[in-house]
């Protein structure tokens, strides 16, 4: 009879406006109930924050065979990243 | 700890030359402090040694509740009781955390609940003593928590990702557990002669069951090797004894309270105490389940579960109504 | 009434029965902590738990303050007698199931809500102050408890017939909460707390509209069932108070 309530992974976006953070998961019984338990269990209810419930059943992950050739090509465009900069301390915070 | 007993291969760690070429990346990795993710390959004596451990985990936070929950309605002040709350509360949550970064190892929350309640998954042996007086609840904050604090702050780093983010998320939360246990402490033995008994008792009645905490000694410790290799588990028992034992001792004596413990000594040369010896019988007993309250504590978690059955079923019941109702207005 | 002394009796019961209401409710909703369903709805509860407990911290504190006695919220919550408190006799009833505990808590925020707000209109500042914090997290427990109530009534058959006799054991309850007594009366005419007729008014829409979705319904002509606002309770209060009250009374003047 038991059925298990399904799982869900929670994200929240904070009053800063940085973007949507996976914070856990948990379960409920659907999307609505998720919302509200991801508020009582993840924020405390924290105001001004908002929430996206994803049933953990439709995420795509990338398997870890396919590592290289997903990583491969941003591992090589250092530039990106800012340590690649050599910046004299006489800059100063940048 | 709250994972006491983790049954891991049993067999002698492999070097380097004995392993697989899969286990030698995995290794690898570990070694390199690289963080293991749930679809990356493990072996399977990794997978299930976390299983167990990380439900362990989980469960002791579950059961833990019940101990503390009985003087929620007891506390002795407004200021307490909302305290208290939010306390048990944390545990809650902490075991859901926890709960949640087992089932990335392919075993439900619902499978591990089950497990607990047919009496085949352990838990740690201090939540079957009991909660008899105000003051076993600022030990068991002060002591208890403080016993979890040092293990749980080395798991941060555990090499599995899920668990390690898990518990990096508890030890930020937990930070005022074991603070309001002391200053409950603080206030008793400033108070009544009555609350000062009080307060020399609950520590009498928790020092050894706290000092079990950390599990067999390193000797008779056969899984230790294995999940040390792995980055399951970063110090020995008997060295976050030893830890406890240090940092715990000057608290008491701030206190004005003894420690029940004849033996207890300051080693110069080593730079630590020397203490006496453990009963672990009455360990194995509680672990069997013979302590105290084992068998209360399982009834209070099967009634909860037993009890909320309809609860569960009528949410999803709710929930399937509400999908088709959906489906049918498209 | 404000008496020769400056004391204004009629805020103070005001305070009280608002403090009153959310310790008896709030001590009974701790009761669950470790005890629920779920693990998600543990958590939720005993956040309900924490506001109430805090909302009590705010009345109580301001019914020592206008009594002027040197009382504090903690000595009138662990060291007043079962007939000096003031909560409605639906807090009171025991938990039972969980289906009487989010019963009992829905039919409870289908009117604190509506009294919240409107107290935040009272001519009494610091009234005014504890409804304007306390109004926030009685929206969100109305939230939550009218949405539990819904699902579980239109669920399975085991959860809808739970609910309805939930509902049907407490209803009786609910019109103490709306109707005015003497001290509602002199505070409303005051400009301290709401006219009551207005409230109730509220309490039956919204209510009727959920107890509707919740495929619920209301016994007709049930007894209204009161006495807690004038401090004749049920038995069921003098249990809760001496679990609640043990430990104080065991140790006159000790601190904690």
């Amino acid at each position: 009879m038991s059925r298990e309530w399904p799982l869900w992974e929670v994200f929240i976006r904070g009053q800063h406006g940085l973007s949507h953070r996976h914070v856990g998961s948990l379960h409920a019984p659907d999307a609505e109930m998720a919302i509200n338990n991801a508020r009582d269990v993840y924020t405390r209810r924290n105001e001004g924050v908002s929430i996206w419930v994803v049933k953990a059943d439709d995420i795509t992950a990338s398997s870890p065979g396919d590592k290289e050739p997903l990583f491969e090509p941003s591992n090589s465009k250092v530039y990106r990243h800012p340590t690649f900069f050599d910046i004299p301390d006489e800059v100063g915070q940048m | 700890m709250y994972a006491q007993e983790v049954k891991s291969t049993g067999k002698a760690v492999k070097s380097l030359e004995e392993m697989t070429p899969e286990e030698r990346v995995f290794q690898t990795r570990i070694d390199a402090d690289i963080k293991i993710e749930p679809k990356d390959w493990m072996p399977e004596g990794y997978r299930k040694t976390l299983v167990r451990q990380i439900s362990q985990h989980a469960h002791s936070e579950i059961v833990g509740q019940l101990p503390e929950g009985n003087w929620i309605t007891r506390a002795p002040t407004l200021d307490r009781k909302a305290i208290l709350l939010a306390k048990v509360q944390d545990e809650a949550g902490h075991g859901l955390y926890l709960y949640c970064a087992a089932e990335t190892l392919g075993v439900s929350r619902d499978q591990m609940t089950e497990q607990l309640l047919a009496g085949k998954a352990k838990y740690s042996s201090i939540f079957n003593y009991p909660t008899l007086t105000w003051a076993d609840i600022g030990a068991i904050g002060w002591l208890v928590d403080g016993a979890a604090i040092m293990n749980q702050v080395p798991l941060q780093r555990c090499s599995y990702g899920p668990y390690s983010r898990a518990m990096i998320r508890i030890c930020k939360e937990e930070s005022f557990h074991q603070r309001q246990g002391y200053d409950i402490m603080m206030k008793l033995v400033k108070g009544t002669p009555e609350q000062k008994a009080m307060a020399q008792d609950a520590l009498n009645r928790w020092w050894q069951p706290s000092l079990m905490m950390f599990g067999p000694p390193d000797a008779d410790s056969i899984h230790s090797a294995q999940s040390m290799a792995w980055g399951i588990k970063q110090n020995s028992n008997d060295e976050l004894r030893q830890k406890f034992v240090d940092q715990t001792v000057p608290q008491a004596t701030y206190l004005g309270l003894t420690v029940p413990d004849p033996d207890l000594k300051w080693n110069e040369e080593k730079g630590g105490y020397d203490f006496g010896e453990i009963d672990w019988n009455e360990f194995f007993e509680v672990l069997k389940g013979n302590g105290p309250c084992n068998k209360e504590r399982m009834e209070a978690r099967r009634k909860a579960w037993d009890d909320g059955a309809w609860f569960r079923d009528g949410l999803m019941a709710h929930a399937e109504k509400r999908a088709a109702r959906k489906i049918a207005a498209e | 009434m404000t008496a020769d002394d400056g004391f204004d009796e009629t805020l103070f019961e005001l305070a009280l029965r608002m403090g009153d209401n959310a310790l008896i409710l709030g001590q009974r909703v701790s009761a669950w902590c470790g005890h629920a369903p779920v693990l998600e709805e543990d958590i939720a509860m005993a956040n309900v738990g924490l506001d109430l407990i805090g909302q009590t911290k705010l009345w109580l504190g301001l019914a020592g303050e206008i009594e002027g006695k040197g009382r504090s919220a903690d000595d009138l919550a662990f060291l007043r007698a079962d007939r000096a408190f003031r909560n409605c006799l639906l807090v009171e009833q025991p938990n039972v199931d969980y289906a009487h505990t989010l019963m009992r808590q829905y039919l409870f925020d289908a009117w604190h809500l509506p009294m919240l707000t409107a107290l935040k209109q009272s001519a009494e500042p610091r009234v005014a102050e504890i409804a304007e914090k306390s109004a926030k997290e009685a929206a969100y427990h109305l939230e939550r408890s009218s949405d539990l109530v819904i699902r579980l009534g239109d669920g399975s058959v085991e959860s809808h017939e739970r609910m309805q006799a939930a509902l049907n054991a407490l209803w009786p309850f609910t019109g103490e909460f709306v109707a005015p007594d003497d001290v509602d009366k002199a505070a409303a005419s005051r400009g301290l707390g709401p006219d009551l007729s207005a409230i109730a008014e509220r309490y039956n829409e919204t209510t009727a509209a959920v107890l509707r979705d919740a495929t619920l319904s209301a016994p007709a002509d049930a007894p209204v069932r009161k006495g807690g606002k004038e401090g004749l309770h049920s038995e069921h209060l003098g249990y809760l108070l001496s679990e609640m009250q043990w430990l104080q009374r065991s140790h006159p003047g000790a601190q904690w």
